[in-house]
Order: C-alpha cells, then sequence, then structure tokens
C-alpha cells in the first residue's frame, strides 16, 4: 500500500515536471496555443507502473539478488545448453548459414539494412576493445569510422584509388589518428580522457566539415565507387549482394580476431589495465604499449568499418559521424556487456533492427538508446552477457600437470 | 575606429564569457562535491531556455507587460530546472554512488541523450524564434555602438548573481555545508551534516543557475533548439576545466577567458573555427595543465 502511495505521489511530481514541455506547444509564428493534456495521462500512468517496478528492482539490488533472474531449475538447464558443445556447435552453424543465405531470399531494402546491422556490429565490436576490454571510456569512435570513409572519398577523389586499395589504408590511417590521439592522452584517465575523446571526434568532424577543399565540406563527397569484381560489371542488387558479403566477412574476421585477442598476452593485459591501472603497472605491464594497442587496436575496425561504409553508400558527409553516432556505438557496447563478443553482437544487432522493423518506435529510438544506458548502468552494469572471465580450476590444473608427468 | 571594434569584440566576449560562466558554475559545483561531470547540464540549460520560451509565449497572448514576462519566465524557467536538476540527481545518479567511476558517467550520457529527444518530440526539432522581452534602456544610447541592451542585461545579471552565489557559499549555514561535504564527504557526514541533501542541494543550485543562462541566451541569440544543451554545455565544460573545476572563481573565469578568446578569433581571424577553438582549448588544457588556471594539483593516491 505504501509503495502505491509512494508510486502515486512520484507520478505527480513527474506530471509537475513535465507540464510545461509536454503539454503546451506554442507556435510563435501564428500565435496559437496547443494543448496536449493526453500526454500527460499517459506519462503519469507510465511513470506510476515505472515507479513500482523501480521500487521492486531496488529492493531486489539492496538484498544482493540480481534483479532479472529465471528460476533456478531453468538458470541450470540453460546453462547445461550452453555448455553443450555440440549444440553450440550446431547453433552457431544455423546462424552463420542464417547469415549467409540471407541476402539470397530477402529483398535489397533488408539487405541494406542488414549491411548497416552488420557495420554496427564491427563498429561496436571495435569500440569494445578499447571502452569493454581496456577500461578507456572513448566517446569520439565516430571519429575513426569519420577517417575510414573520407580515406576512400578522399583518395579516390584526388588519386583514383580503388576500394581494395582503400580497404587497408583507411585502416591505416584510423590507427594513425588513434595514436595520435592515444598518444597525447596516455596520463589522462576515465572522465577526463572521456571528455578529450569526445573532442577530438568534434574536432575532426568539424574540421571535416570546414574544410572544403579536401571534404567537399557539409556536402560531402559523392559518387564514390561500390568495390569491384574482378572487373565484373554488378548490377544494384548483385553489388549490394558483394558488400554483404563482404561486410559478412568483415564481422567473421573482427569476432575472430577479438576472440584470439581476448585470452592473448595483449588481451589480458587489457583486461589488467581496465581493473586497475596502477596494479596493472605494478606487475611489469608497460602502461604506455599497452594503452596505445588498445587505441590501434580499436580504431582499425573502425577505419574498415568506414571504407566499407562509404563504399555501400557512395556518398558521405559530415552528418554521419557526429557525437550520437558515437553514443549509439557506446550503447550497444553497454547493453551488451563490456568485454563480451557475443553480447554486443546481438546488442548492436537488436538497436540497429528493433528501430528498422518496429516502426512504430523508430522516432523513439534515440530516446530509448539514452533510457538504455542510464537503466543499464543501474540494474545491470555488467551487460546483457557478461564478459566471461577466464577461469583456470586448480584441480583441472593438477590433473592436466599429473597426466603430463607421466 | 579599430579601438572601437575591439570594444565590440571585448564586450561581446564579455557577454558570451558570463553566460559560459553561469553554466559553468553547475559543472563546477557537481563536479566539486561528487567527482561526476553532469553531462545532462547543458540539457537543463536548453530546457530552461524552452521553459521560458513558453511561459513566456502563454503570457504574450494575455498582454502582460514585456518586463514583466521576462521575470515570470525566468522564474518559471528556474524553478522548473531546478525542478529537472533535483530528479535528475534522483533518478540517474544517487542509485550509482559507489559505483565505478565509469558507470555514473555513462549514467550522465545516457541522461543527456534522453532528455535532448524527450524535447525534440514533445516540442519541435525546429529553430523556435523567442519573443523579444528585454526591455530598452534610454541611458544606454551613446554606448550603443559597443554593447546593445541584452548584453548590458546579460553582464549585469549574470554578475549579480554571481556575487549572490558567492555570498551563498561563503556565508550561508548550507553554503558551508555545502562546502564541508566538497572537502570531506564522510566527516561531512560524522558532523552531522545530511550529505544527502547537500548534493540534491547542489544540482539545485547548479540547474537554477543554468536556466537563467539558457533564459538570457535565449532572449540574446532570440531563437532555441533542442540540440542547443550540447554545445554550450562542451563550451561551460571547457571553462570550467580552463579555470579549475571544483573552483567557483575559476569557473568564472574560465567562462570570461574563453568568451573573450572566441570573440576575438572570430572577429580578427574566421568564425568557422569557433568551436574547434573550444574544443581544442578543451583538450590542451586537459592534457597538459589538467587543473586549470586556478585549481590545486591533486595527488594521485594508491
Amino acid at each position: 500500500m505504501q509503495r502505491i502511495l509512494k508510486s502515486a505521489l512520484v507520478a505527480l511530481w513527474f506530471m509537475v515536471l513535465t507540464f510545461p514541455l509536454l503539454a503546451i506547444k506554442i507556435n510563435p509564428v501564428s500565435k496559437t496555443v496547443s494543448w496536449h493534456f493526453d500526454r500527460v495521462a499517459m506519462l503519469a500512468v507510465g511513470i506510476f507502473v515505472l515507479a513500482l517496478g523501480w521500487d521492486w528492482c531496488f529492493s531486489r539490488k539492496n538484498r544482493g539478488l540480481p534483479v532479472f533472474s529465471l528460476p533456478q531449475n531453468i538458470t541450470a538447464r540453460m546453462s547445461a545448453i550452453a555448455n553443450n558443445m555440440a549444440l553450440r556447435r550446431a547453433s552457431l552453424f544455423f546462424i552463420v548459414g542464417a547469415l549467409v543465405a540471407m541476402p539470397l531470399t530477402s529483398s535489397l531494402y533488408q539487405t541494406n539494412i542488414m549491411i548497416s546491422a552488420l557495420l554496427y556490429v564491427m563498429l561496436a565490436l571495435g569500440l569494445n576493445i578499447v571502452v569493454g576490454l581496456a577500461g578507456q571510456l572513448v566517446l569520439g569512435y565516430a571519429a575513426f569510422y569519420a577517417v575510414g570513409a573520407y580515406t576512400y572519398g578522399i583518395l579516390f577523389q584526388h588519386f583514383g584509388l580503388g576500394f581494395w586499395a582503400c580497404l587497408p589504408l583507411g585502416g591505416v590511417f584510423a590507427v594513425l589518428f588513434g595514436l595520435g590521439l592515444g598518444f597525447p592522452v596516455l596520463r589522462l584517465r576515465g572522465d577526463y580522457l572521456a571528455i578529450v575523446t569526445l573532442g577530438f571526434g568534434e574536432i575532426v568532424r568539424l574540421s571535416l566539415q570546414n574544410w572544403s577543399d579536401l571534404t567537399g565540406g557539409p556536402a560531402g563527397i559523392a559518387n564514390i565507387p561500390r568495390p569491384g569484381l574482378f572487373g565484373v560489371d554488378l548490377s544494384l542488387e548483385g553489388s549490394t549482394t558483394y558488400i554483404y558479403y563482404l561486410v559478412l566477412a568483415a564481422v567473421f574476421l573482427t569476432v575472430l580476431v577479438i576472440g584470439r585477442l581476448r585470452n592473448s598476452r595483449v588481451g589480458l593485459a587489457l583486461k589488467a589495465l581496465r581493473e586497475d591501472e596502477i596494479a596493472c603497472e605494478a606487475m611489469g605491464i608497460n602502461l604506455m604499449r599497452i594503452k596505445l594497442s588498445a587505441f590501434a587496436l580499436g580504431s582499425c575496425w573502425a577505419g574498415f568499418a568506414g571504407v566499407i561504409f562509404a563504399a555501400k553508400t557512395t556518398f558521405i558527409n559530415p552528418s554521419s559521424f557526429t557525437f550520437m553516432d558515437s553514443c549509439m556505438i557506446l550503447s550497444m557496447v553497454v547493453l551488451g556487456g563490456m568485454g563480451s563478443i557475443s553480447g554486443v553482437a546481438i546488442a548492436a544487432m537488436i538497436l540497429i533492427l528493433a528501430p528498422e522493423y518496429l516502426r512504430a518506435f523508430s522516432e523513439y529510438r534515440m530516446l530509448i538508446f539514452g533510457l538504455i544506458m542510464v537503466l543499464m548502468m543501474i540494474f545491470r552494469p555488467q551487460g546483457l552477457v557478461s564478459g566471461e572471465k577466464l577461469t583456470y580450476r586448480i584441480s583441472a590444473l593438477l590433473a592436466k600437470g599429473k597426466g603430463g608427468a607421466a | 575606429m579599430d579601438f572601437q571594434y575591439f570594444l565590440e569584440l571585448f564586450f561581446g566576449g564579455l557577454t558570451r564569457g558570463s553566460i559560459y560562466a553561469l553554466i559553468a558554475l553547475g559543472y563546477t559545483l557537481v563536479y566539486g562535491i561528487i567527482e561526476l561531470i553532469n553531462f545532462a547540464h547543458g540539457e537543463v540549460y536548453m530546457i530552461g531556455a524552452f521553459t521560458a520560451l513558453i511561459v513566456a509565449g502563454l503570457l504574450g497572448f494575455t498582454g502582460f507587460p514585456a518586463a514583466g514576462i521576462l521575470v515570470v519566465a525566468a522564474l518559471a524557467a528556474v524553478i522548473w530546472c531546478a525542478a529537472y536538476g533535483y530528479t535528475l540527481e534522483k533518478v540517474a545518479y544517487k542509485p550509482l554512488r559507489g559505483a565505478p567511476r565509469l558507470s555514473p558517467l555513462i549514467s550522465a550520457i545516457g541522461m543527456s541523450i534522453f532528455l535532448q529527444n524527450y524535447v525534440l518530440l514533445s516540442q519541435t526539432s525546429d529553430f523556435v524564434p523567442f519573443p523579444r522581452l528585454l526591455p530598452e534602456f534610454d541611458f544606454l544610447e551613446y554606448i550603443g555602438y559597443i554593447m546593445g541592451p541584452s548584453d548590458f542585461l546579460i553582464l549585469v545579471t549574470s554578475t549579480c548573481t554571481m556575487v549572490a552565489l558567492t555570498c551563498f557559499i561563503r556565508y550561508t549555514k548550507m553554503g558551508k555545508a555545502m562546502r564541508a561535504t566538497a572537502q570531506n564527504r564522510k566527516m561531512a557526514m560524522l558532523l552531522g551534516i545530511d550529505a544527502d541533501r547537500i548534493i540534491s542541494l547542489t544540482f539545485i543550485v547548479g540547474s537554477a543557475l543554468a536556466a537563467i543562462g539558457g533564459v538570457l541566451i535565449a532572449s540574446h541569440m532570440g531563437q532555441v533548439n533542442f540540440n542547443i544543451g550540447f554545445l554550450a554545455g562542451m563550451k561551460a565544460f571547457t571553462a570550467a576545466v580552463l579555470g579549475g573545476i571544483g573552483s567557483l572563481p575559476g569557473a568564472m573565469l574560465g567562462g570570461m577567458v574563453l568568451g573573450l578568446c572566441e570573440s576575438f578569433t572570430t572577429g580578427y581571424i574566421s568564425g568557422n573555427y569557433e568551436d574547434v577553438l573550444a574544443f581544442g582549448i578543451l583538450i590542451v588544457i586537459l592534457i597538459f595543465r589538467p587543473d586549470g588556471i586556478l585549481g590545486k594539483a591533486k595527488v594521485q593516491k594508491v
């Protein structure tokens, strides 16, 4: 009862709070006012329900329980399924098969959406190296994406270089920018680093916008060619399918590389950096080298993705690389779970595909992205799929040691 | 003539700078107490401008006198922004106290995106003209060529606000409690200060200052948009860092310096890279002197 009363009060508070902005809309040109009381009423109901849920979530959180958890026997069964290698392999094959078959069975429009979703998977996985593994909050990731895209655009426009020459170059330039950003910010940590990278991202965007001779200014660069396939002339559909497979291959490569990276020497050093910078240095890890490699590893994927993006849209301008795009990629990492590959990939897919297919929600896309970031931080900071920690069981190691000795 | 141009730029810079300073104070107050960059602060400022616009529009239809409208609209903006600031803290930051340092920051970014889109969806994505409410002062005519009435009003209002804030922090009991909490929260709590209340108070005061800034700039520029908060917030943050984050006089000084820098570069070099300049200053300061002009260096403890 007390909870209901409290929630009602909260709803009332929010009604008052949002009243001027939600309910009153003024048209200063025609001097008319339109009232939207229905919106406030809807919001009040929504807030009432949310406040109840909020309270419930907190009471669980304070008791040390996870906010969302399934009954014990279901979780046990699910982890048994997850650990079943044969099933895992089968589902992996199924997913790969579905992804490979996708452009053959669906329309051009859907293939195009899927391409952008896969590009974002790539971007999110790249950012995941910097934010998820190394714990360095970078808010200007779209800048590296822009560097990749503009590498292709500019090199094509001024030197006539093709896609395949630009793909590695885009990665190289993005890495150079990553190192150029990483070097001066070595000493910074946490929030200051975040702000500096944000500033860097904005500077890159504003430079692209103002340096008209090189970048075409706000109008951008148009008529960028699609990638060629050994000189074969492809139709629009053919080249879209071709780009789809390119992106898919790039995503597989990304997953493969990051999966191998994660438990490598460098990957473990990155995780150590995330957990505690000072302890990491005390363990004999060269902080400068490891931070720079985090920046380099993260930015190169954005560079590749940028080149592919330019080839896909055939047109680039600075407004595709704003702070909001950086935030979108960050919210994928946050939702998916920092450091987890599958989680981040799934989150990127959800966040790109859901607004496309649920048209009613597409207006609220950024609103929901913002909300996700807040709620995830409060209730499930580890993300949908928490990044698996590498664990060694002493008994297993001993058994192995014995086996080796015998 | 040249000197006159210089004066024009100088006062233009001061006007701009005093707005930055007003917003920067909010960043600095919050950072001083909970060491959090309140990313959504720029959005509070934008909401202030919108609230004032709506109230002014409503009153404008009833035929209220212009000066009265300005006062009522500003009051409404201050009250609602304070409420937004309070709610923001309760919803997005308070549950994350004691979490790893990046969590509240990400939450703040999320809140900033949320508020921007909330205004975008509930109001409009276009630039909305803001009514001209600033009164004309006759005695200003003879300096009219360097300073318009809105510049004058902005300078006076922001100076008064800053003086009032300084007095509040320095001489009142609540101000004292705020300073104590900023110095050492645990110790302050041991001395019977309700830290939660002080943190709420900080957000309220900071948001109210941002609202004043929002109303002033909106009536100066003559238009508002859901997007103005981001850039203004970043510039104000630059000002706060420039002066030394956590220090009140630093924020005021930083705002003025940034405003003057921008005004002179725009006037003497080119307006194209005005925003780049602010971000450039921010990066350079953070890298070479992260404690700002007036800040004290902090020792990193293990």
